[in-house]
């Protein structure tokens, strides 16, 4: 079977499949972190991911846009594939692949520049505004999409670093879809935050549900049950299970997991 | 057991153990020794100032001589044609008989005392560089010769060292350049207000001069040299500094050949300054063939010497930089490029300018490579203005200082101590511009 008949299969049977990953093994140098994980993301969904620390949840969801990439000793092989396509072919530029799936890391981390520029980096290096207005405009919409604009509309040029933890995040959402991405990556994104924080963001992964494809990584079960459709729950660099998200917290099929949400290993 | 317990008397909060005592006493010990080394290093610091301010202020003020003067034709103009060519012809010889007639009929005007001294000794009051400065200023314009003028000379070095304390009628009895007549006689020029002393632009406009002539002495050629180092040092060293190490701590793959390259950075930092003047001896004067004695060379040494205290501070710089940052730039897609130019270099920029400039005034202070590649010449004519004069012969302000410490007139140790002053005035100067820039560029995340 050539790479191009999987590609034709995998569109004709997964329309609404976003990312499929096959047997992806991860090596950071000697040690091997992330071992044969066959996964289906599909689009216009939350997956989220969980499983004790160290077990490989973030490793894997940074292989996703290739911000491994950054790391030197790191190595993937297997297959992954995003609309059929594979992101670790020898054409793919990876800048140009993180335009399409963004990323919101773990720690607020805004330029510290003003709330503006922050949202309006990366349409500007992609080039995705021809005037003032296009920009100003893409700069509205990812901030209320982020459910951000009401706050911060009156000083739009006010440091961004300025904002509290919880805002802090949001801008950080609405940086990473203001380049309009396809799959959206988040790294533990309320991990730093409080709980009303947390609520705010939850509710908005829930918003952006319609329009991207999101991959969310969390140590909270609860948060997982809360926001996702499905999930995967990852163990010493295993995919141990994969389901929708209803399944996996009622009826696990593998009794790690039933171990693991009900609080015996962790 | 409980009632064995219950016998012991509990301590109470209020005392304290011997052990808490003893750690008490010894972090008290701690801050102590503290305490008296800052009090050391200051004070040290203290008397080294003292030191070189009471011993160098000195030098920015010097005695002169006021008083009107002849431009006797017959002597400066015989042919009395005003040509400036044939008058080039009346050596400085010529302009001293005329500067002493001056003073001496200014003397015998204000009915002042010579005290015995004959015409020649009364000249030896006035300094051998006043005959040079009045020949220039006529030359530049003959039609002067003929008229009165007046003129404002330096006295000679003793003269001026009377006025400050340093010759007295004591040191002057076994001094062969001056007597205790001449002395007195200064002293009755100074009530008559021929001879006073005020502040001295010539010290830093005028070049290094001869051992005759202290009075003469100014720190001209090596301000402009000094300058002309700084400058061409800044402009090879920063764009090459600056390069180097955002490709080694951004780009560069870690491998053996960065490793030993990181290493080999940090040992060239430790290499005594005076080798790299040995090596800019052989290497750009004699294989390169550049001029010796010029900035160029001088700046192309200490370029060699602060490069690497440039690549470990803006390594430092850009690595003090949170990966979070780059994190966020790659995460919306921009280049690797983009994420250092836009986003690590603004963050660094504060450290990147401490680390230069504090570099720039390091290499400022350095002489010993100066003196091997021929910076410590005798140099009595300003370098020409840049581009040309980057290849003209300079010296440097400390190599001034050695220079001046070296001979034996106490007059130059005076103007070594006030170069001093004005290095130190100048490392002030980087220092704070360091601390500006650190401000301006600071920026919070």
């Amino acid at each position: 079977m050539t790479m191009n008949d999987m590609r034709m299969e995998s569109r004709v049977q997964n329309a609404v499949n976003k990312i499929e990953a096959r047997k992806v093994q991860v090596y950071y140098g000697e040690n091997h972190a992330i071992k044969d994980v066959d996964v289906v993301i599909p689009d216009k969904a939350v997956t989220a991911f969980i499983g004790p620390s160290g077990c490989g949840k973030s490793t894997f969801l940074r292989c996703l846009n290739r911000m491994n990439d950054t790391i030197s000793v790191c190595r993937v092989e297997g297959l992954i594939q995003l609309d059929g396509e594979n992101i670790y072919d020898k054409r793919v530029d990876p800048v140009q692949l993180r335009a399409k799936v963004g990323m919101v890391f773990q720690k607020p981390n805004p330029f510290p520049k003003s709330i503006y520029d922050n949202v309006a980096y990366g349409p500007r290096i992609h080039g995705l505004s021809r005037t003032k207005a296009e920009l100003d405009e893409i700069v509205e919409s990812s901030l209320r999409k982020a459910a951000l604009w009401n706050e911060v509309k009156d000083r739009l040029h006010a440091p961004g670093t300025g904002l509290s933890g919880g805002q802090q995040q949001r801008l950080c959402i609405a940086r990473a879809i203001a380049t309009s991405p396809e799959v959206l990556l988040m790294d533990e994104p309320c991990s730093a935050l409080d709980p009303i924080a947390t609520a705010q963001v939850e509710e908005l992964i829930d918003e952006l549900r319609s329009a991207f494809s999101v991959v969310i990584v969390t140590h909270s079960m609860q948060q997982a049950a809360r926001v996702s459709q499905h999930t995967a729950f990852f163990h010493l660099g295993h995919l141990v299970e994969y389901g929708e998200t209803g399944q996996i917290f009622t009826n696990p099929q593998d009794p790690r997991t039933e171990s693991y949400i009900t609080g015996r290993i962790g | 057991m409980t009632a064995a317990k219950s016998a012991d008397p509990v301590p109470s909060i209020y005392t304290t153990s011997p052990a808490m005592q003893r750690r008490n006493a010894a972090e008290t010990r701690f801050r102590l020794y503290g305490l008296v080394a800052i009090a050391l290093s200051l004070s040290l610091l203290a008397v080294m100032l003292v030191t070189i301010f009471r011993d160098g202020t000195s030098s920015f003020f010097q005695a002169r001589l006021s008083y009107t003067v002849e431009l006797t034709e017959k002597v400066l103009d015989p042919k009395g044609n005003r040509n400036r060519d044939e008058m080039t012809k009346v050596t400085t010889v010529g302009y001293g008989k005329v500067l002493s007639a001056g003073l001496m009929a200014t003397l015998e005007a204000r009915n002042i005392d010579l005290g015995g001294l004959k015409p020649k000794e009364v000249a030896e009051l006035i300094s051998k560089d006043a005959a040079g400065g009045l020949r220039a200023k006529v030359l530049a314009d003959p039609a002067l010769v003929g008229s009165t003028i007046e003129v404002s000379v330096f006295a000679a070095g003793r003269v001026d060292g009377f006025l400050k304390g340093r010759v007295t009628m004591e040191s002057a009895k076994l001094d062969s350049n001056i007597s205790p007549e001449q002395l007195e006689l200064a002293d009755r020029m100074r009530t008559a207000g021929i001879l006073s002393s005020g502040w001295n632009w010539d010290f830093f406009t005028n070049p290094d001069a001869s051992d005759q002539r202290p009075e003469a002495a100014g720190l001209g050629v090596a301000l402009i040299g000094s300058l002309y180092l700084m400058i061409l040092v800044a402009l090879m060293c920063v764009p090459v500094g600056v390069a180097a190490s955002i490709y080694l701590e951004e780009f560069a793959p870690k491998n053996t050949l960065t490793d030993a390259i990181e290493v080999n950075v940090s040992n060239l930092a430790a290499v005594p300054s005076i080798v790299y003047g040995i090596l800019g001896l052989s290497i750009f004067i004699n294989v390169f063939g550049l001029p010796q004695s010029s900035s160029l060379v001088g700046a192309l040494v200490i370029s060699l010497m602060t490069l690497p205290t440039i690549i470990i501070a803006t390594r430092a710089a850009i690595r003090a930089v949170p990966p979070s940052i780059r994190d966020a730039a790659l995460g919306v897609g921009a280049s690797k490029m983009q994420t250092v130019f836009h986003h690590v270099l603004p963050l660094a920029m504060p450290g990147i300018l401490t680390g230069t400039i504090l570099g720039l005034a390091a290499g400022l202070g350095q002489s010993a490579p100066l003196l091997l590649i021929g910076m410590v010449a005798f140099v009595d004519n300003h370098p020409a203005p840049p581009l040309d004069g980057f290849l003209d012969p300079a010296t440097a302000l400390p190599v001034q200082i050695y220079t001046w410490v070296t001979r034996s007139d106490p007059a130059f140790v005076e103007r070594s101590n006030g170069a001093i002053i004005v290095l130190l005035a100048f490392l002030v100067v980087m220092n704070l511009l360091a601390i500006l820039a650190r401000r301006k560029f600071e920026r919070r995340w």
